[in-house]
């Protein structure tokens, strides 16, 4: 069997430059364009998926500027009302679908196998068919809006509203097959995090070692393995409903109306803590770098994260406790949506304890680390007062809510996000951020998210209504729906600093070194930025914080980093025990390839096909499919997936 | 920390604007609405007192003792790995008995409120119409029952039933000052109840999105007293008065182009599709609450609903200006 031929113990040596020339041999991406497309390096796919969800957030955020114009006084009329519902249905879409969710999945793609020690992703194939596949169903859901019939009865398209009674373009249908596409983008990405997780660890990070940011991935990923089926299911049977002619959520043919609820908060509760988890797992590495000191409470946050997530689970129907359900549902509900403040209570005051106990130096990541602390305190207590039913049949479509969720999705997932960068930017360009501009950055976003959407709360409070395109005068909103544009528009501004930072940096930051906030964990052991291969040598894991074991002056014993062991027969990475990261196989990784991009590109056709109900094109939508899987699945030799040695294999053999 | 200041700032503008703000909530009239006044106040001063806290001490933690100005390439000095986690046991302690309390407190109130503490002698049907409220009076007595529209008469002080069929679309049916929102659901029928403890005129709102005109879906709700009530209601179930020779012409009109979807009661207009009209010049406002009710925006909304509600149902008529006057006095007599 030449399967055996893969197995042999690999040799231990320090990094040798002899090694790292073969190995950017083995890995580098092809020059050019066929090459760029081709690319499976998860730093690559991060770094797009990085780029496209920040411009989706550009979109999302110029949409929400213009209805905020709309909204800043009683009675004007600068757009008309089917203007306003397309803007406002694109805003939650893009900010929800195509930022917030993809923003993190960036990060974590660049950053876990860094975190890791190892080469890649377990399943690089399928990371870059995860990237195609979301950038394909972002244009898709674009389209309608972009010939003038965006879907226009929310993100969260309540039927009949979204039946075809009541909305008879192609918005709803192109809706629902985006979404569906989306699904499948995340389903496979969450897949990928998680055998990433159980295999790829480096040998000794054991899983009470890995950084909070991959238990918030891992645990999102989780949660959307068992969330997407809902809402793909919810949007699939209402495109049959409208094209087809089934009953699922047609009350005049005993269909339920509340089963779309019921199918879309399933997923959407749950999408909100994915959301979330991972941006404040960046926070939870990210603090303790610039308070000098390891985080508060590790173990604690840890299960804090999963804990938020199971419960994440038993708390949808507070998006429905107007409904008309049962007290005994609405009291568990209730019950279940108040008590799942103490994980985020266990986060809050392990970072009080961090920044406490530590010595705080105030470079601009810090800045949004640790407001994000009060912004996701003011956007959790308010969610807490909605969590109590009768409290709530008050809040609930107000802006108290829309008050609610941005601080809940800018407080925690934004500015993260936008101090994520801040922190990582050094590792992925070779380059430091301007400082004097991230103060800029942080005080006009800070200031102008504080004065746009506190004021939220107390319009909330007055009784505006969420979603209405215009009030009347008597109603007593003008000046605080003035002062929320105003303070959006400044929160605007900020966002631009902080792109025009991030572009002037590419080019004229200051070089940055290996690790330049002084660092603990394994990406920070890598040159600025990485080589194609990240590690010459799998590093050896022995505590948290690999690079800080010395300073700390902990008893255990070691981790070798630059020491390790070397792979180099063809794209190889080590497999690990999932609990322990004992090693155990040596994994053959793909090569670059263009078949994920295929295989997005035909899922489109057939989505494309689907809306516009025209068989042949799904019929040839669905070849294409197919023959992209099968070319997929073709045997490998560098796979070891054939009887044949590759060449590299058989001259060490 | 720096939210503490935005709070404060905040106070003298609702003082001053939530007077004029009628669907404010943070205030109630009646027994269903006021238990949960108290509890939206208690989840609410507990909250601004955790932000309060939090802020100070994150405020403390960052000034405390700041660090380095900045952090240096070459490994730089490390605090010892310190415990921390007296912090969390006491943080995490304090907020576990505080949720509990509010769950309690939260299921008391639900209780509390979940049905009338009288049986309700009045029941009304409201069905949420794209854009408007159809409102059903409903007795025993199928002589007693009439159909108005988007003003809601109520006897004060006793709770009143409410019953919310979704007639097109998802609704939501809210009158803040009398209670929290129940939805009108097509293909199900919720009830709930209100109560005004005093007799006066509450705005309600639909706050369920339902299309183009949601913004313009209001109501009002009017509380009298019992004997007043009465009277309305048998003032209702008349059909308008007998219109002069003047209105002859009006009314003419009317059967031709809007009866199909109006009713008046008493003539051969007797249309489904929009509010009936029967007394419509007892009513404050016209088109949902939307404007107040005078013959200049009446003659407005009659001649050209498209530019007042764009999207709404009404379509703009195709009548003459003379038509149009003679409509307008017509509608003008329906008291």
């Amino acid at each position: 069997m030449a399967a055996t031929a893969y197995e042999r113990p690999p040799s231990i040596a320090a990094e040798a430059p002899a090694v790292a020339d073969k190995l950017r041999g083995i890995w580098a991406t092809e020059p050019g364009f066929t090459g760029w497309l081709a690319s499976v390096d998860h730093k690559e796919i991060g770094i797009r998926y990085i780029v496209t969800a920040f411009a989706f957030l550009v979109a999302g955020g110029v949409e929400a500027l213009l209805f905020r114009l709309q909204l800043s006084w009683s009675n004007l009329g600068l757009l008309t009302p089917e203007q306003y519902d397309q803007l406002f249905t694109m805003h939650g879409m893009t900010m929800i679908f195509l930022y917030a969710g993809p923003i993190l999945s960036g990060f974590s793609n660049y950053l876990w196998p860094l975190l890791l020690g190892a080469r890649d992703m377990a399943l690089p194939r399928l990371n870059a068919a995860s990237y195609w596949v979301y950038l394909c169903a972002g244009v898709f859901l674009y389209a309608s809006f972009a010939i003038g019939f965006g879907p226009n009865v929310g993100w969260f398209n309540y039927v009949p509203l979204a039946a075809r009674a009541y909305n008879n373009g192609p918005n709803i249908d192109m809706y629902a097959l985006g979404m569906v596409l989306l699904g499948i983008s995340t389903t496979i990405g969450a897949i990928n995090f998680i055998v990433t997780f159980l295999r790829l660890r480096a040998p000794g990070m054991s899983v009470n070692r890995v950084p909070i940011l991959v238990w918030g991935t891992l645990t999102a990923s989780a949660a959307n393995i068992f969330a997407i089926p809902a809402v793909s299911l919810a949007f699939f049977l209402l495109w049959m409903d409208r094209n087809l002619g089934t009953h699922f959520f047609d009350t005049g043919a005993n269909g339920s109306a509340v089963l779309w609820q019921h199918l879309f908060w399933m997923f959407g509760h749950p999408w909100v803590y994915a959301i979330v988890l991972p941006a404040m797992g960046m926070v939870s590495d990210g603090l303790p770098v610039f308070c000098r000191r390891p985080l508060v409470g590790y173990t604690a946050v840890a299960l804090a994260t999963i804990a938020t997530m199971v419960l994440g689970f038993g708390v949808w129907v507070h998006h429905m406790f107007a409904t008309g359900l049962p007290n005994v549902s609405l009291s568990f509900f209730s019950a279940a949506s108040i008590i799942i403040a103490l994980p985020s209570a266990v986060g809050v005051f392990a970072w009080l304890a961090t920044i406490w106990t530590g010595r705080p130096v105030f470079a601009t990541p810090f800045l949004f680390f640790a407001s994000f602390i009060i912004l996701f305190v003011i956007g959790g207590v308010s969610g807490y007062m909605t969590g109590s039913v009768p409290v709530d049949w008050q809040l609930t479509d107000t802006y108290f809510v829309v008050a609610h969720l941005h601080y809940v999705l800018i407080g925690i997932n934004v500015f993260p996000v936008v101090g994520g960068t801040y922190f990582w930017f050094p590792k992925m360009t070779g380059r430091m951020m301007d400082e004097r501009l991230g103060r800029w950055n942080f005080w006009t976003m800070f200031i102008g998210f504080n004065l746009g959407f506190f004021p939220m709360h107390i319009s909330g409070l007055l009784g505006m209504p969420r979603r209405i395109y215009t009030y009347g005068d008597g109603m007593g909103w003008d000046w605080l729906n003035l002062i929320t544009t105003l303070g959006t528009a400044i929160f605007g501004i900020g966002v631009l600093i902080f792109l025009w930072n991030v572009i002037r940096s590419m080019r004229h930051g200051q070089t940055a070194g290996p690790n330049p906030w002084d660092a603990p964990t394994l990406e920070w052991s890598t040159p600025s930025p990485p080589p194609p291969y990240n590690f010459a040598v799998i590093p050896v894991v022995a505590s948290r914080h690999p690079l800080w074991e010395d300073r700390l002056g902990e008893d255990a014993e070691r981790s070798h980093v630059g020491t390790g062991l070397v792979l180099e027969h063809g794209r190889e990475t080590l497999g690990t025990t999932p609990v322990d990261a004992d090693p155990n196989v040596i994994l053959k990784m793909p090569a670059d390839t263009l078949v994920p991009l295929w295989l997005a590109l035909s899922m489109t056709i057939v989505a494309v096909g689907l809306a516009l109900v025209s068989w042949w094109v799904i019929v040839v939508g669905g070849a294409c499919t197919a023959a992209s899987i099968l070319a997929w699945l073709w045997p490998q030799a560098t796979l070891g997936e054939t009887a044949d040695l590759p060449p590299e294999e058989a001259t060490h053999a | 920390m720096r939210a503490i200041p935005s709070v404060l700032a905040m106070v003298p503008l609702v003082a001053t604007t939530s007077a004029a703000a009628p669907l404010r909530y943070l205030s109630g009239a009646g027994e269903k609405a006021s238990p949960v006044v108290g509890l939206t106040w208690g989840v609410l001063l507990i909250s601004l007192i955790v932000i309060a806290v939090i802020g100070v001490l994150l405020a403390g933690a960052i000034w405390r003792r700041p660090g380095q100005a900045w952090i240096k390439d070459s490994p730089g000095t490390l605090l010892q790995q310190g415990s921390g986690l007296d912090w969390l046991w006491i943080g995490v302690g304090i907020s576990t008995f505080v949720l509990l309390i509010t769950v309690v407190w939260t299921v008391r109130v639900l209780a509390q409120v979940q049905s009338p503490p009288v049986k309700p002698a009045v029941t009304i049907e409201v069905t949420g119409r794209q854009w408007w409220w159809q409102v059903r009076y409903l007795s025993d007595d199928a002589a007693r029952e009439f159909t108005t529209a988007n003003e809601i008469h109520i006897p004060a002080g006793v709770p009143v039933r409410m019953r919310l069929v979704g007639g097109d679309v998802i609704h939501s049916f809210w009158v803040p000052q009398l209670a929290g929102k129940m939805d009108a659901i097509p293909g199900q029928t919720n009830e709930t109840w209100i109560e005004a403890a005093a007799p006066g005129v509450y705005r309600g709102q639909c706050t369920e999105y339902c299309g183009l005109q949601h913004a313009h879906m209001g109501m009002l709700v009017i509380a009298q007293s019992e004997s007043d009530f009465r009277k309305w209601w048998s003032h209702q179930l008349t059909a308008p008065a007998e219109g002069s020779g003047k209105t002859a012409a009006g009314e003419q009109v009317f059967q031709m182009h809007c009866g199909s979807c109006h009713a008046i009661r008493g003539t051969d207009a007797a249309g489904a599709a929009g509010p009936d009209l029967s007394h419509l010049m007892e009513r404050s406002t016209i088109a949902a609450a939307t404007l107040p009710n005078t013959p200049a925006n009446l003659a407005r909304w009659v001649a050209d609903p498209q530019s007042l509600k764009p999207g709404s149902q009404m379509p703009a008529p195709s009548l003459s200006g003379s038509d149009l006057k003679d409509v307008g006095d017509y509608l003008r007599t329906l008291d």
